[in-house]
């Protein structure tokens, strides 16, 4: 759904007639042209998964990367600019280590998406900067409030969520998500399906080739963020790959009778 | 449990005997004062503002471990100007009852039991003698009134009423101890 704002949308400080800031929803529009990033909490730990495109065969394997670490408890999956995902993340450090520094603990999860929602809202209000262009996926484990999930878009809003998605195909992931019990499932298990979950909503059509970054944290990594061991990522790929040609093969069967 | 005397001394002469070296910093966290008592004072104003708007903002009561964090910067990072040492003790959620030592350039310190001020030189070591874990409520007072009495009978510039407090996740209980009630040593 689509509509043009003329007049109204030319900076963040102007209302429309029917009460709608068009720039915010213009920088939801450049987090919808990114490749897909997903979050899904479950029962001991939260696994993060992006589509990350690889745009040319020239670029280092593993550069671009879409997936920060916060603090040494948090990790952050962003979609839209990476160039305001990153200045973003350095906010989050920011925030988690001015708290560690005067509280003496880990900050907790919602207190930190609440600081960095803030901090995005305030471009909301302003002629004289642009709202931020991406949204970003927040995730944490700790030994007393267990894992958490947060999402945090342009707007400046954050919410706690069992399992979300943000990118061009969130609809279709967020779809697969609502398949999975993710609130049963450990971490081990959860990885494997959050590579199903990216392989299915990847476009081979219009998008070629991409990289997979997968990454978690829980009671598996000792609550330590880190990108997912090889092994566990090869074998998690290995399971998205049968999954997806399994039902690929089937669509190209049927295409040969249209 | 924390238990503090009340005596105040400007230079030569005793400024107050009735002093209130006790300060609350939330619902179930105490601070215990020594030193300049206007700086701990103005110290504990400050961290008492901040420990209750991280309260506010956290949506729980504040760790004991947070309280003392807050303290330790005020004093780590305005060391030069101030004089001030501070028992922080309370009950949270996560860890139960904690006491934590704030020195005076800052350092922060966690402890199964401490003593401060001018009168602890004297109780080190009935203190370490004394001290074991898991004492039961009334040992427990036992133990700091003695302590406190002792140090108050030795320290020129300790005296006056002794005041205890005793927190637990229940509540909070105010005693206080006359110095004619005090329990009486060969000091004397």
């Amino acid at each position: 759904m689509s509509s043009i704002g003329t007049g109204y949308d030319l900076s963040a400080s102007t209302f429309s007639p029917d009460g709608r800031v068009f720039q915010v929803e213009y920088a939801m529009k450049a987090v919808e042209n990114s490749s897909t990033a997903i979050g899904i909490r479950c029962k001991d730990g939260v696994v993060f998964g992006v589509e990350k495109l690889v745009l040319s065969k020239l670029y280092e394997q593993g550069s671009n990367k879409r997936i920060f670490n916060v603090d040494r408890h948090v990790g952050m999956a962003v979609a839209g600019l990476l160039a305001d995902a990153r200045s973003l993340s350095e906010v989050a450090r920011e925030e988690a280590s001015n708290f560690r520094s005067n509280y003496g603990h880990n900050i907790p999860l919602k207190h930190l998406s609440e600081r960095v929602a803030m901090y995005v809202h305030a471009y909301t209000l302003y002629s004289a900067v642009r709202p931020f262009g991406c949204s970003f996926i927040l995730g944490s484990y700790d030994q007393d409030d267990g894992p958490q999930l947060y999402m945090v878009d342009p707007s400046g809003i954050s919410y706690g969520y069992w399992g979300c998605a943000i990118g061009k195909a969130k609809q279709a992931a967020k779809t697969e998500i609502e398949k999975l019990q993710m609130k049963d499932m450990t971490c081990r298990e959860l990885v494997k399906e959050v590579a199903k979950i990216i392989y299915i909503v990847h476009d081979e059509v219009k998008d070629k080739s991409f990289e997979l970054e997968l990454s978690w944290v829980g009671e598996v990594t000792n609550g330590k963020h880190e990108l997912v061991p090889k092994d566990v990522r090869e074998e998690a790929e290995k399971y998205a790959k049968v999954c997806t040609t399994t039902t690929s093969h089937s669509f190209v069967f049927s295409m040969a009778f249209l | 449990m924390v238990g503090v005397e009340d005596l105040v001394h400007f230079r030569y002469y005793v400024s107050s005997k009735t002093i209130n070296k006790l300060i609350q910093v939330h619902d179930r966290i105490f601070c215990c004062i020594a030193g300049s008592l206007a700086d701990a004072q103005a110290v504990t104003k400050a961290a008492k503002f901040q420990i209750s708007f991280h309260s506010i903002q956290m949506e729980s009561p504040p760790l004991v471990k947070a309280a003392a964090s807050v303290l330790k910067e005020l004093c780590y990072n305005n060391k030069e100007e101030l004089q001030a040492g501070f028992i922080t003790a309370g009950w949270d959620r996560k860890k139960g009852p904690q006491v934590y030592t704030v020195a005076l350039g800052g350092m922060l310190l966690s402890q199964p039991f401490t003593i401060g001020g001018s009168g602890s030189t004297y109780i080190y070591g009935y203190a370490d003698a004394k001290y074991k874990p898991d004492m039961s409520k009334e040992e427990c007072l036992q133990f700091a009134t003695n302590a406190l009495a002792l140090a108050m009978g030795r320290d020129n510039v300790s005296g006056g009423v002794a005041h205890l407090v005793v927190i637990t996740e229940e509540g909070v209980e105010h005693i206080v101890i006359p110095g004619d009630k005090l329990p009486k040593f060969h000091d004397e």
